[in-house]
């Protein structure tokens, strides 16, 4: 594809002054997509929003027009929209700072989305310690309604929409669809076994889709663009802008929305390269979730199919970069203590597999590991992996086994250190008085 | 209603097997009488001075009314209790339970899982650090080990969620380590009532403390003018300022690092944008169904 590095579409608003308010958005082309929405037809809009290919921006990167499909065409009970604000990911921060800049976009998104599943109330679950995004999103929803554009027979369409913008209280595992959903019914947030899907039984029951907010602030854009200007942008099967989140050591961290396929290589350019010119040593393509790269995989085409042939996966494009003065074994049993945290409880694997995998590391770099401790800690991943209730556990279990297929030197010189420490170190239990 | 021909006699406590005692147990039975337990006040009712006034019940009232089904209210009811008290208390519990007729273990559970309800009264100021991988390399493990030893007293480090001063009053401070709050291009970053203070360093996080400490509000990096915990709560239940100045300064405080604009900065700057759309885009003929 013959465009530019860089493709600002969901952040070029981000550079206006004020750019969270209604008066600024309606000026740069806001407000306009859903007019023309409102104009077609649901099936319309799911045609539009499959043949542009759009896919979930949450990390799954599940076809949002093919989910959207899935939702009941009959209105036996009431349709939800529930948007996944619940931004959590280690290394994600996108979301964030789009609901900050451009909280319109998400908006709009909804009433068009809403329309096409034939629903008429959305929720935006936003996670609790995003309060400014909780903020910004409240004043734009008042605005919305001032505004003629929520509430009831919005702009004389006929279609009635409500928004609520509701605060989640702090747990990583409601960033899960399902566990949402329960959040968002006022219960512990623990994952649900499916099936069924949401668009079959969510929340209370009835037909729900959930979808990320980067993917909903895109479909104004598709609306007006339509589906070949947005796969002018990123690859066949990945197509459209992402925004990458680069963080770490790297010269200038920031939010780069380029086309999908874009490499490490070209981003770091983009972002002045490493930090004092330490050289690399691993990074994750979108998030701790997603197994670790190296040097080695600079040129691997972050998209959906580039990360996960190259044995890892795109997730949130939550690029953190790491260089050579960083710990692989320390930097795995920071993410492990997080999602021993993290584990909701509910299955066993992730509940007690998480429990000691964390004490397993803490203890290799404490120094006092031996080399079955690696060994210990693979099968321990074994038995999480694909094995447990949601993909926490399969998140879980990523550092630890790309951690270690790539670093296993560094494992294991922990171990020998330890293993030298103590044969000098003469035993003394029970020696002392 | 007939009467029971053989009524058993009304059963004492004691070392006798619950069937045999249970049974005659009918609504003619006052069980709170017989309780033994009562004298130990399990059965007291919750008490008559609840710190939560008819304002408070009126808020309870209006989130019930956002929801298609009032459990739903259960999380921002809970955010409502902690700007009333600074911590999820167990009149809190009871609080709640009774606004949305739920058992008070289904309240407690729910509390319990989610680390933002406080179980201890929360300083004026609530200060999360940020110790999760990437943030942590970057120096947030140096500034959470720091500030716990700066706010400590006789040279014991403060505690995850432990208060340095009293809570409720001025200047108190609850210091917490927290997951990634999703800022890491700004890291490390810290919270002080869930506003941003980004790209801190030891030094800027201490005479940060120190500034809260001494009952001032420095202004965060993105976010609205530092409030304290328990108005913040207040907006987190969903209830955001009345009075149309404070409102607008709230949502206008700043959100815009040089950071979150680089991309669109350096864009802007080299002149590459995404491809222009074309003038009409219809959407796609399909059958309606």
């Amino acid at each position: 594809m013959n465009t530019d590095p860089l493709t600002p579409v969901l952040t070029k608003r981000w550079l206006s002054p004020q750019s969270w308010r209604i008066s600024t958005y309606e000026k740069l082309e806001g407000y306009t997509a859903f007019r023309k929405a409102l104009a077609g037809t649901p099936e319309q809009l799911v045609q539009l929003i499959k043949d542009a290919g759009l896919r979930g921006r949450g990390g799954a990167g599940f076809p949002a027009g093919v989910k959207w499909s899935f939702m009941p065409q009959n209105e036996e009970k009431p349709h939800y929209l529930v948007i996944n604000a619940d931004e959590g990911e280690p290394g994600t921060c996108k979301d964030i700072p789009l609901m900050m800049a451009d909280p319109h976009s998400l908006i709009e998104g909804c009433i068009i989305a809403a329309y096409a599943m034939r629903s008429h109330h959305c929720f935006i679950y936003v996670r609790g310690e995003a309060l400014h995004c909780i903020r910004r999103l409240n004043a734009a929803v008042r605005e919305a309604y001032d505004a003629g554009y929520l509430g009831r027979n919005i702009i004389g369409s006929g279609f009635d929409l409500d928004i609520t913008v509701h605060a989640g209280a702090g747990a990583y595992i409601c960033g899960e669809e399902t566990a949402l959903l329960d959040s968002l019914e006022g219960r512990r947030g623990q994952p649900r076994l499916k099936p069924p899907f949401p668009a079959a039984a969510g929340l209370y029951a009835a037909p729900t889709t959930v979808n990320n907010v980067e993917t909903i602030a895109s479909v104004p854009f598709i609306v007006n663009g339509g589906a070949d200007w947005f796969r002018q942008m990123g690859t066949e099967k990945s197509p459209g802008p992402k925004i990458y989140s680069i963080s770490g050591h790297v010269e200038r961290p920031g939010q780069y929305e380029a086309p999908l396929g874009t490499t490490l290589r070209e981003l770091l350019e983009l972002c002045g390269g490493m930090k004092d010119g330490i050289p690399l040593k691993f990074w994750t393509p979108g998030g701790s979730s997603t197994p670790l790269f190296t040097a080695e995989h600079l040129d691997v085409p972050l998209d959906f199919e580039g990360a996960a042939e190259a044995g890892s996966m795109l997730g949130t494009t939550a690029v953190q970069v790491f260089n050579e003065t960083v710990s692989v074994p320390w930097a795995v049993m920071k993410w492990t203590q997080f999602y021993e945290h993290e584990s909701c409880g509910k299955c066993t694997p992730c509940r007690e597999g998480t429990y000691w995998l964390a004490q397993v590391l803490e203890r290799m770099v404490e120094g006092r590991g031996t080399e079955e401790d690696i060994d210990t800690l693979l099968d321990v991943c074994d038995n999480i992996l694909g094995r447990s209730f949601c993909a926490l556990g399969d998140g879980a279990v990523s550092p630890i086994t790309s951690g270690i297929k790539y670093f296993r030197d560094e494992f294991l010189a922990l171990c020998q250190d330890a293993r030298e420490r103590n044969a000098t170190v003469p035993e003394l239990v029970g020696a002392q008085q | 209603m007939t009467e029971h021909p053989e009524v058993t006699p009304t059963p004492r406590p004691g070392s006798r097997l619950a069937e045999q005692t249970h049974a005659a147990a009918d609504d003619q039975v006052d069980v709170m009488a017989i309780s033994p337990v009562r004298e130990e006040g399990m059965l007291e009712e919750s008490t008559a001075d609840s710190p939560f006034g008819p304002d408070i019940v009126a808020k309870a009232k209006d989130l019930i009314g956002r929801y298609p089904q009032s459990r739903s209210a259960l999380l921002p009811m809970l955010h409502l209790v902690q700007s009333v008290q600074g911590f999820v208390s167990q009149e809190g519990i009871t609080f709640c339970a009774e606004q949305l007729d739920l058992s008070e273990a289904e309240v407690s559970a729910v509390v319990t899982f989610y680390t933002m309800y406080k179980r201890k009264p929360c300083g004026e100021h609530l200060v999360s650090v940020c110790t999760n991988t990437l943030c942590a390399a970057l120096g947030g493990d140096a500034i959470y080990r720091r500030l716990a030893e700066h706010l400590g007293e006789d040279g014991r480090p403060l505690g995850h969620e432990e208060v340095a001063g009293t809570p409720g009053e001025r200047g108190s401070v609850m210091l917490e380590h927290a997951e990634c709050l999703a800022a890491c291009d700004l890291a490390p970053v810290l919270q002080v009532n869930y506003e941003y203070f980004d790209k801190q360093t030891e030094e800027s996080a201490v005479e940060l403390v120190d500034a809260l400490r001494r009952g001032e509000k420095p202004q965060p990096s993105r976010g609205a003018p530092l409030a304290d915990f328990k108005s913040v709560e207040l907006q987190l239940a969903g209830f955001f300022p009345e009075e149309e100045d404070a409102y607008r300064a709230d949502v206008d405080g700043p959100s815009r690092a040089v950071e979150t604009v680089r991309g669109a900065q350096l864009a802007a700057d080299r002149g590459w944008t995404a491809p222009s759309m074309p003038d009409d885009a219809p959407l796609p003929e399909v059958e309606a169904k």
